[in-house]
């Protein structure tokens, strides 16, 4: 156990000198790529916000089956079977048709090859489920189904949650899916993330619509409420142009009324359909619908056909500001909720770096004082190996560009403590084996192997805790995780190459010593 | 040589009254949960100004019906916490109390902190942290289930959950708080309990092996007198280390040290005076390592 090639050697050096160099890279700018990387904080150390945001589905899966029964419908008249009495209640719809229809209804739905219920070929499963309740036919979503839609309304809102945040400019922001209808979102350097919540909150869903005073209006009409809240009006339910139709959004200042405005710009479809609309509407009031609330209705002068306009509606320069990033950026499929919110201020999480920095140094002090006074030569041999130990630990996070977090410094802390049990496992050892034993070489290589299952148990016991902190925890408690199972493997790598190769060393030199240990 | 084995008997009783306390503690009394297993908001405050204080800050919040508040000075006299249940998930909760602090105390408070987990969050955390507990237990019980005989086995794992429980027990009793970095403080208490217990099962297996007279009552002493050392100095670095977290890494860290210095204490405790004392009432002999042998 005690011998090494010059081979072993020259690689142990090597490799201690690599991770150094790189754990140092930490400190210092490096022009070169490779040696150019840096151990990440986490949120709690650098500061700033983590949002978990939940899709409501709900609206989506009302607005497909709503769609659906239209399909439905049709689909069924062209194949002359009248259906009847269609509903929605539940998130399910019903339907009647007559009794001779009802074989070739459910076939159409079973079909493995339906193009009304699509996914058998791929999925072995259809989208919908259809099911015969005796009274009437019940149709809804299956398991697949839901999980299509599901992730493509995760897909869709994920790219507009993207644009938003970029569009505000906070410094590498992290979007993450989550499940199959959550998204993360973490803003590092944000102390307050107040301004992204709000619009993030914001499905941005634009319509323009008429008012009308007819009741009878061929597309239906509703009563919306002005965004202040006080009056309301009643708008047909037609849409004349929607969000999807801009190009383009922008916050101005309205040079005659001195007030801000949001001007924007059609696309060629959007352009082409608010020509023809403000054409025919003139002296009619023109709804400016956002999520339901309606942010003015002007009076329609001109036909407009530029295919561009403006939007005024008692803005300030920040409200008209996040409006048209939130009509630039898109609607959302679906309303998000802030399901948890952790926020970090940056004078925090420099107050916990420097407290995590000085319990290490302090931890550290406290083991290399106390392996010293225990085992003198042995202890500084210890110590050498848990400087270098904990600069490999360094190394092979910053190689990774690990996430480091409060709790992964209490892991690294924890593993300096640790770390000498293995050490001090092999010289416990040692000193029985010199009990009976006088050759000091043949007493080392005993403690070196004796001890070797207790050290790997030892290890093996702390490193499934890690793994399974590792898969089970977020965010900061991996850290945690991280520190602690990477410190495993450099602890048995420095007590097994580089206190090894000190002690035999230090032993083949003092070979023929009485009490070396 | 210490005689340890001449108090297997009071100890054992000893932990048995503290397993017993601990789970009446737990059924009955229950444990402190923070916001990330019950939901509700955390705000940690900054004051510059002295008129800022416990009581002007419950006063304040007390007024804004948000359900139950505690207020607590968080490490030194300008730090405060705050925590309320935030009931109606209110959506602004955070910036209707920035204006109505603004009201009071002007610009001289900074929130440090601000953490608001929703309920369906914080039951799912909660479900994890279970899960991952459990399932190192049951990593633990399968990885010793391999290496030792089953009486061993049997005696680690009563030795981890009796670390564990009284740890918790502890953590009922004087109501500190249970969050996401006490988990991780349970499971590295349960790999370093089994670490301990380990190294000392080694050493009972490898004598018995050696010597076919000695009586696994005082064989279980000389390993234990044999593996001391390192059990002291292994357990004493390793608070070492904790100590410096727990007076030195800030008051975030504070919470998740003193589970493991309780778990430290508690696991080179029960690596003696419980996985032992289970190898002598099972009685084990020379005889249950041999036959493991022949099979192998």
């Amino acid at each position: 156990m005690l011998y090494f090639s010059k081979l072993r050697i020259l690689f142990i050096t090597l490799f201690s000198v690599l991770f150094i160099i790189i754990a140092s890279s930490n400190l210092f700018k490096f022009d070169d790529n490779f040696f150019d990387k840096k151990i990440n904080l986490g949120l709690d150390l650098q500061g700033g916000s983590y949002l978990l945001l939940e899709i409501d589905n709900e609206p989506v899966i009302e607005q497909k089956l709503q769609n659906l029964t239209t399909t439905i419908r049709n689909y069924f008249k062209e194949k002359k079977i009248k259906i009847n009495n269609i509903k929605i209640e539940n998130q399910n719809i019903f339907f009647n048709v007559i009794e001779n229809d009802k074989q070739s209804v459910l076939e159409v739905f079973q079909d493995e090859n339906s193009d009304l219920n699509p996914y058998y070929p791929r999925f072995k499963s259809h989208q919908l489920e259809i099911e015969d309740t005796g009274l009437n036919f019940k149709v809804n979503f299956s398991r697949q189904g839901l999980i299509k839609l599901k992730n493509s309304s995760q897909d869709q809102a994920i790219e507009i949650v993207r644009r938003r945040v970029d569009e505000v400019g906070t410094n590498e922001p992290n979007i993450l899916k989550r499940g199959n209808n959550r998204i993360l979102v973490e803003l590092p350097g944000l102390d307050d993330p107040m301004r992204i919540k709000s619009l993030l909150g914001k499905t941005a869903n634009l319509t323009f619509r008429f008012v009308t005073n007819d009741e009878n209006d061929r597309f239906g009409v509703e009563k919306l409420k002005f965004e202040n809240g006080l009056e309301e009006a009643v708008v047909s339910k037609r849409i004349i142009i929607s969000g999807e139709n801009l190009l383009d959004a922008q916050p101005k200042m309205d040079t005659q009324t001195n007030q801000t405005i949001v001007s924007f710009t059609l696309d060629r479809v959007g352009a082409k359909r608010f020509g023809k609309a403000t054409s025919t509407g003139i002296g009619k009031q023109l709804a400016i619908v956002l999520d339901g609330k309606i942010i003015s209705a002007p009076v329609v002068r001109d036909t407009i056909a530029s295919g561009s306009g403006q939007i005024s509606g008692g803005f300030t320069f920040q409200s008209a500001t996040d409006l048209a990033l939130l009509l630039r950026s898109g609607a959302l499929p679906a309303p998000l909720e802030i399901i948890e919110e952790r926020t970090v201020g940056p004078d925090l999480g420099q107050d916990s770096i420097n407290a995590g920095m000085i319990a290490l140094a302090i931890g550290f002090m406290l083991v290399i004082i106390f392996m010293f006074v225990k085992y003198k030569i042995f202890g500084l041999i210890t110590n050498v190996t848990l400087i270098v130990n904990l600069f490999i630990l360094l190394g092979v996070l910053t190689l990774f560009e690990a996430t480091l977090t409060l709790p992964g410094i209490a892991g690294i802390i924890l593993t300096v403590g640790m770390a000498v049990d293995a050490n001090v496992l092999i010289f416990e050892r040692i000193k029985e084996e010199l009990k009976d034993e006088t050759n000091n070489i043949l007493a080392f290589d005993g403690g070196y192997t004796k001890s070797r299952t207790a050290i790997l148990d030892a290890n093996i016991t702390t490193l499934l805790a890690a793994i399974i902190l590792f898969f089970m925890g977020s965010g900061p408690v991996k850290g945690f995780a991280v520190t602690l199972g990477v410190g495993i493997f450099t602890t048995l790598f420095s007590v097994y190459f580089i206190a090894r190769l000190f002690t035999s060393i230090y032993v083949s030199r003092n070979k023929d010593k009485e009490k070396l240990i | 040589m210490v005689a340890f084995n001449k108090y297997y008997n009071h100890f054992n009783l000893l932990s048995s009254v503290l397993i017993l306390v601990s789970l009446l503690l737990l059924i009955f009394k229950g444990l402190n949960f923070g916001i990330d297993f019950k939901g509700g908001t955390l705000i940690e405050l900054r004051a510059s100004d002295s008129k800022i204080n416990v009581s002007s800050l419950r006063d304040r919040f007390n007024q804004m019906d948000l359900g139950d508040v505690s207020v607590k000075k968080f490490g030194n006299d300008t730090d405060f916490l705050v925590k309320f249940e935030n009931k109606d998930n209110k959506k602004n909760i955070i910036e209707e109390i920035k204006a109505n602090l603004d009201k009071s105390f002007g610009n001289n408070y900074d929130f440090r902190r601000v953490e608001n987990v929703g309920p369906k969050v914080s039951a799912e955390l909660l479900k994890s942290g279970v899960i991952a507990i459990s399932l190192s237990l049951a990593l633990m019980l399968i990885y010793i289930w391999i290496r030792f005989e089953w009486q061993f086995s049997l005696g680690a794992i009563l030795a981890l959950f009796h670390d564990v429980i009284v740890t918790l027990g502890v953590f009922s009793l004087f109501s500190l708080e249970i969050n996401l970095s006490i988990i991780a403080a349970v499971l590295t208490i349960v790999g370093y309990s089994m670490n301990d217990t380990v190294v000392i099962f080694d050493r009972v297996r490898e004598n018995l092996r050696k010597y076919s007279d000695i009586k696994i009552f005082e064989l279980t002493n000389i390993s234990i007198n044999e593996t001391l050392s390192r059990t002291i100095i292994t357990s004493a670095t390793t608070l070492l280390a904790l100590l410096a977290i727990y007076f030195f890494g800030g008051e975030i860290l504070k919470g998740f040290s003193l589970a493991m210095i309780l778990g430290v204490v508690f696991g080179t405790y029960s690596s003696i005076y419980i996985a032992n004392t289970v190898l002598v009432r099972l009685r084990v002999s020379q005889k249950t390592v041999l036959r493991e042998d022949d099979t192998k």
